[in-house]
């Protein structure tokens, strides 16, 4: 018993388990969105578990593929497979066994659902981690299509199709992902250019990093808004909203007028809260 | 100084109290009060969540004070607004002409003490309006005497917003330490106090 807790702990980091949590909270917020108020409860957890497996699967897989980035970035040499605690063979095993459960399971549950877990799983693994991300920075835009998958999933999954709100939604998501990340390559570029990966910073300049923040803040939060009201949230959710994505927008043109490594990591931060934040009054304001 | 974990647990609370506030506690009323007591307690909010993720340091910004000063000048607008109806006009030109000084006296650089002076005036007229106008109303029945915990509220406001402009203006009351050790406190009271107090009205 106390072998498999500590495999489990060993490999839970494998999982990036934040950010596995906020795209899995995305899945669900999106099934509540359609499905409310009527809760199926059996769907709400296999929806869970198939995402879980299917979003923790991909980040393992991406986290095998990348361990020789992970052993030069001082961020993440400490990762288990970066630094030998895990081996390679064993790290691939698993994200093997939880991508195809995760999807397999997603597939039994309805096709459509599975489709679209398995598209997110693939725009991950294949399109931006083994094909584009050593390759141009623009690998985020295919990131971010693979984050909005969740999302799009879960609504569809409680609809039986994918409909315009569930685009918008998909569509913040994507343009939330490069707040969140360009944010955090301008925090740790030396890691990343010691690593030899091309990110924005790199390639187009700070300056022209922070505008695009910036601009893919404005579009998040107003594709949010959007999707808020037509889902037909109540209005005091939709007031929430509105502050949580006023807020991301006043450090988002502070990053741009009065750039601080403070304001960056506050942005990096408050983007990562502001997407929890809106998921859960996305789920609440539906009910 | 370092932000302590209690600290980011209080003004947590103090956000949820906000954001609660936000959507359920303006449900119902005209658009003005319902506007600016969104903009009120969102300052609050987006304040508070600022704080938990970068610590006190935050206050260290040249915007905090236009910022803090957002928050009394908009509660004590939605109070004139829904309960002194004759007042509308005037105190709104007070708000705008407040605030826009404030913001102004802040961007030029001016080295006399007009910043200060302006900050004060506006501060006080806001924060003594949110402190009086509940009580009165309260203690001459034209309201439930709950709703006098919004002047409450006022007062305490009013001390922090004094404390932290005093300090921002380099002539704190009591040390920055103290400030700071009970500013997250009284955050979450003042929230607090205008939560249950509204919800008494």
């Amino acid at each position: 018993m106390n072998a498999a807790f500590a495999k489990v702990r060993l490999y839970w980091p494998l999982t990036k388990s934040l950010q596995t949590g906020l795209l899995l909270s995305t899945g669900l917020a999106g099934y509540m969105s359609a499905r409310c108020p009527v809760l199926h409860w059996t769907d709400l957890l296999g929806l869970a578990l198939s995402l879980f497996m299917a979003i923790a699967g991909s980040t393992i897989l991406n986290m095998w593929y990348d361990r020789d980035i992970d052993s030069v970035m001082n961020r993440t040499h400490h990762r288990p497979l970066a630094d030998g605690r895990v081996l390679p063979n064993e790290a691939l095993r698993l994200g093997l066994v939880l991508s195809i459960l995760g999807v397999g399971m997603a597939g039994l549950m309805d096709s459509l659902y599975g489709l679209i877990v398995l598209a997110g799983l693939f725009f991950d693994v294949v399109v931006y981690t083994l094909w584009l991300k050593r390759r141009t920075c623009w690998s985020i835009v295919w990131g971010g299509i693979s984050g909005g998958m969740p999302i799009l999933a879960g609504r569809a999954f409680g609809l039986g199709y994918v409909d315009g709100v569930g685009l918008l939604l998909t569509l913040a998501v994507l343009f939330w992902i490069p707040t969140h990340i360009l944010t955090f390559s301008m925090r740790y570029q030396d890691d990343y250019t010691a690593a030899g990966i091309p990110t924005f910073p790199s390639t187009y300049g700070l300056a022209a990093t922070r505008a695009t923040i910036a601009v893919s803040s404005v579009v998040a939060a107003l594709c949010i808004s959007a999707a808020g009201i037509l889902i037909g949230m109540q209005w005091g959710f939709v007031r929430l909203l509105a502050v949580l994505s006023a807020g991301l927008l006043l450090l988002g043109v502070a990053s741009v007028f009065r750039p601080t490594e403070r304001v960056n990591f506050g942005l990096f931060k408050y983007a990562s809260m502001y997407m929890l934040g809106a998921m859960l009054l996305i789920s609440l304001g539906a009910l | 100084m370092r932000i302590a974990i209690l600290d980011r647990i209080l003004l947590l609370v103090m956000c949820l109290a906000a954001g609660y506030q936000i959507i359920t506690g303006v449900e119902g009323l005209a658009p003005v009060p319902m506007i600016v007591y969104t903009v009120g307690f969102g300052v609050l909010l987006v304040a508070g969540l600022l704080l938990i993720i970068l610590g006190f340091e935050a206050l260290d910004s040249p915007v905090v004070i236009v910022v803090s000063t957002v928050i009394p000048l908009s509660l004590s607008l939605g109070l004139v607004w829904e309960h002194c109806s004759a007042c509308r006009t005037p105190y709104l030109v007070f708000v705008i002409v407040g605030f826009l000084t404030v913001l102004a006296t802040r961007l030029l650089p001016l080295r006399n003490r007009l910043p200060v002076l302006v900050l004060a005036v506006v501060h006080g007229i806001a924060g003594l309006t949110i402190f009086v106008l509940p009580v009165l109303l309260s203690a001459t029945g034209r309201a439930r005497p709950g709703f006098g915990l919004v002047g409450v509220g006022g007062a305490l406001i009013g001390v922090g917003g004094l404390l932290l402009a005093l300090l921002k203006a380099g002539k704190p009351l009591v040390s920055r330490a103290i400030i700071l050790k009970i500013l997250p406190g009284l955050l979450l009271l003042m929230t607090a106090a205008f939560v249950a107090g509204f919800a008494l009205e």
